[in-house]
Formats: structure tokens, sequence, C-alpha cells
């Protein structure tokens, strides 16, 4: 019987296949989710089956809990808060700087024989090192914190703003000046919306790197902000603080992540990369 | 000899930038407290030198950067072909990766210390899992983007799956791997000082801090700027690194 059954199950599945892409995609999407999900459950049941104890590995189940405690409290908002604030403001600064030095330098040529040198040797070193001699000079407040993200941040912008400035199709400027353009028009109208893909691309990237710099800098300085509350649990030997702060930062860094990608599809609709489908 | 007159005028900035950072301070128009002359920074980095602490420390920064990336990158990569090549790896693997990969790696330092203590073992186990995101990245989108026609052909000529992987699968991943690991060895130089700098016993990034507390500005200033110079070295001789192996590709 249950062999005549299972033909005549998948006859009554619907004939049209208009929506195989949507399908396709529901359940790629569906897969994922159960993976993660996959995942969260071998956590759960590592840390109650005694294979590895509370103190290592606490129950997602305490971890979720904890969270929920802090965001009761408004712990979480504060702490959240705090170091949302300090990487994008240092974010936004590098940005703007980033991009207005990016832009100069393909301009003026002293700017770019002053900055280049300092750009090619700053790009791959690793500014951490530098958080002491911040902390010397400006103290352990926000100014030294977010200095230390705009430090760090800002190579990564500088150099796709460069590349994308530098890129810019030499026909179409031509064309512009030709057509009675002037060097600000040239700017506003050829330069910055040809190199904004590649320019997005930078603060893609400048954008983690100051989440990560903020976190280290909070670790280390202490006060308000995810990373001292973490480090504050790891000094008190409180298992389920530090991974509830890694739970915190590890969502707040993936909202950053997909934030900045919405952004980037909303201000390139129009470019043809918009066309094609995204990854990010 | 032609190379460095080549090279060395493109660096004429950074030598007016030391001058003026001599002039500055030996003017008093900074206080040597907070930026102390160049001149005694090079002492200070001497006498280091000389005393073994800039080796010893050296040695053991280096060698947790070594061990934490070079796993990275043996076990990174193998994943990302493997999650390009066989379809239940991916469904498998690909979300865990995918959600990870945004996170702020500095999140897992006081996880590893948590496991693994004050140690070695925490500073390697942070750099490695931090690095292999990007690595495991890069290989898959490289070997995601191998030409099928490639892998037809093999097939037809004869070559076995495993051959298929080893000689045409591989080595198309390779320009986008290598760019991926050149991004994981500058996140191995952060994770590696960021970690010594809040726990550690050893190290480079924990002479910096041990120096700055005590005072020894001049001397923390050296260590700062020996670890930022073997930073930018590494990415050089990486670089150069990467235009031997690619050079088949011109």
């Amino acid at each position: 019987m249950s062999e005549l059954d299972t033909p005549l199950l998948a006859r009554s599945a619907p004939s049209s296949f208009r929506f195989d892409a949507a399908l396709v995609s529901v359940g790629r999407r569906a897969g994922a989710i159960a993976s993660l999900l996959a995942l969260l459950v071998a956590w759960e049941a590592a840390s109650r089956s005694g294979i590895v104890t509370p103190f290592l590995l606490p129950p997602l189940s305490a971890v979720l809990n904890r969270v929920a405690e802090d965001a009761m409290s408004g712990e979480l908002a504060l702490n959240l808060g705090q170091t949302l604030y300090r990487a994008i403001a240092g974010f936004a600064i590098a940005g703007a700087a980033g991009v207005v030095i990016g832009i100069l330098m393909t301009r003026r040529p002293w700017v770019r024989w002053f900055f280049d040198p300092i750009v090619s040797v700053g790009f791959p070193m690793p500014k951490i090192a530098f958080l002491p001699i911040f902390m010397l000079w400006l103290g352990l407040y926000d100014v030294s914190k977010i200095s230390m993200a705009v430090f760090n941040a800002i190579f990564p912008v500088i150099a796709a703003t460069m590349a994308a400035a530098e890129g810019v199709d030499r026909h179409l400027l031509w064309s512009a000046r030709s057509l009675g353009a002037n060097e600000r028009q040239l700017l506003r109208e050829i330069i910055l919306p040809a190199a904004l893909p590649q320019i997005l691309t930078g603060l893609q990237v400048a954008l983690p790197i100051s989440m990560i710099v903020m976190i280290v800098t909070e670790m280390l300085m202490g006060g308000q902000g995810l990373g001292g509350a973490m480090i504050a649990a790891s000094r008190f030997a409180d298992s389920p603080g530090v991974f509830a702060g890694i739970v915190e930062i590890a969502v707040a860094g993936l909202c950053l992540v997909k934030g900045i990608a919405v952004l980037r599809r909303h201000l390139l609709a129009w470019h043809q990369e918009a066309q094609e489908p995204t990854t990010v | 000899m032609n190379a460095v007159a080549q090279i060395l005028p493109r660096y004429v900035p950074l030598l007016l930038l030391a001058m003026a950072w001599e002039v500055v301070t030996r003017t008093g128009l900074v206080p040597t407290a907070a930026l102390p002359p160049l001149d005694t920074v090079a002492a200070a980095w001497l006498d280091l030198a000389v005393g073994g602490d800039l080796w010893s420390n050296g040695v053991a920064s280096i060698s947790r950067g070594a061990a934490g990336l070079g796993l990275a990158i043996c076990l990174g990569s193998l994943i990302g072909v493997l999650m390009a090549w066989y379809k239940p790896v991916r469904i498998a693997v690909n979300p865990t990766v995918q959600f990870f990969y945004p996170m702020p790696k500095s999140a897992l330092i006081p996880v590893m210390v948590l496991w693994l203590g004050f140690g070695d073992a925490s500073k390697v186990a942070t750099i490695f899992i931090g690095c292999l995101l990007p690595i495991t990245l890069s290989a898959f989108n490289g070997a995601l983007g191998t030409e099928q026609v490639l892998i037809w052909s093999a097939r037809s000529l004869g070559a076995s799956r495993w051959r298929v992987l080893w000689e045409v699968v591989f080595p198309s991943a390779l320009p986008e791997l290598l760019s991926g690991i050149r991004t994981a060895l500058a996140l191995s130089f952060v994770l590696l000082v960021a970690s010594e700098l809040i726990v550690a016993r050893r190290g480079l990034g924990y002479m910096i801090g041990w120096l700055g507390d005590g005072g020894a500005y001049d001397a923390m200033f050296a260590v700062v700027l020996t670890v930022a110079l073997l930073g930018f070295l590494a990415d050089r001789l990486y670089l150069m690194l990467t235009r031997r192996i690619l050079a088949w590709r011109e």
C-alpha cells in the first residue's frame, strides 16, 4: 500500500513551478537556520550532559537568561549604547576624514607626496600597539577610545578612496571638462559617484575594524561598554557573564555589518551592481 | 643599489616626521614625559636589545602568532575548499561561518582566557579562531569561482576527484585564498598584541603594558615602534612571497 501512496503524494504536489526559485531560496534559508539551531542545541546539550563543566561552557539557557537579566536591569542598553556610540563615532570620523584625504591625494600632488608613505607604512602596521600611547596622551575616557578607533579605521578608507578616485574613467572626466564643468562640479558630479562603490567597500572594511578596536580599548581601559563588562566578568571568573558578553558583541557586530550592507544597497540603487544578487 | 635610490625618496615625509618629533621634544614644545625624544627612544631600544628582553619577548610573541596563524591557514583552506566541493559540508558549515564572520574577534580574548588560562595556549587559540574565518571564507569563495569547464576537462581526461581537487580547484582558489591570508596576517598581529596587553606574562604586548605602567616611556615607545615595524615587515615579506607563488599566472 505504502508503495502506491508515495507516487500519489508526489503527483499531488503543485504542478506549477513558477515559484521554484523562491522555494529554493526559502529552502536554503531554512537549511541555514537549521544548521545554526543544531549548533545551539549542541551547545546546550554539551554543557547539560556534563562533558564540559558549566564553568567552561555555561548552558545556552543560562547565558540567554543572563542576557535577559542585563537587558531588564538596563545594563545591556547602557553598555551597548556606549560601545556603539564610540565605535560609530570613530567610524564616522575615520570615514569622513579618510574620504577627504583620499580624494585630496589624487587631486593635489603634494598631499599625495606627504601621505603616500604614511599610508603605505601605516596600513599594515598593528596600530593596536599604540593604545598605551593614546592612554598616556588622551586619558582613559571617550576621547582616547574614539581616537584609537579613528586611527585604526582610517587607513582602509583612504586606500579605497584613493584607488577608486584614481580608477575613474578618464573619458568621463574629459567629457565633463569639455562640457565646461569646473573642479567642484567634477568632484561632485563625476568623481564621487563613480568612486562610491569602492569607497563603500572601504567603509565596509573600516566598520568591523572600528568595532574590534573599541572592544579591545574597553577591555584595557575599563569603564562602561560591552568590552569592559566582559573583561570585568572574566576577572570575577563569572563565566555566564563572559559568554553573555560574547553573544551580545557577536549580535551587535552582525547587525552593524548587515546595516552597512543595506545602506550600500540603498546608496547604490542606481548602480549596476544593485541588479546583481549580493551575498553580504 | 638602484632599487634603494628609487625607494628612499618616497619615504622622505617619514624622515621629516621623525625630525619634527626630535625638534618638538628638544625645544620643549611637547613635554618629554608625554613624548620622549627620538634619540632616547633609540637608546632605550638598544638597551632592551642588548639586555635580551626584546629578543626573548619577541620570540615568544612571534611563535604564538606563527602557531595560531599557521593552524588557521591549514585548517581554514581545507574547510573552505571542502565547503565549495561537497554540498553537505557547505550546508553544515556555511551558516555558522557567515554568522560568526562579522563578530568583532577581540571578544574571543576573555573566553580563551577562561578556557585556557593566561599562558601561550589562550593567545594561540584566540589568533587561530580569529584568523580561521577570513581564511575559510576566502578559500571557499576562491574555490567556488573555479571554472566548471576546467573541472570537466580534467575529469574527462581521467583525473580522479582528489586529483582534480588538488590540481584544478586548489590552484584556481589560490589568488583569493592568498589575499584572505593577508587579511588574517594583519588580524593576527592585532589579536596577538591585544591579548598580550590584556593578560600575559611574556611577549611584546606584555612588555609595552609593563613598561608603560612603570613610567619607562622611552622604552615603551621603543617596543611600540618595534611591534609596528614587525607588522609592516611581515606584510611586505608576505606580499613578496605572494608574488612569487602567483608568478605562474602571468
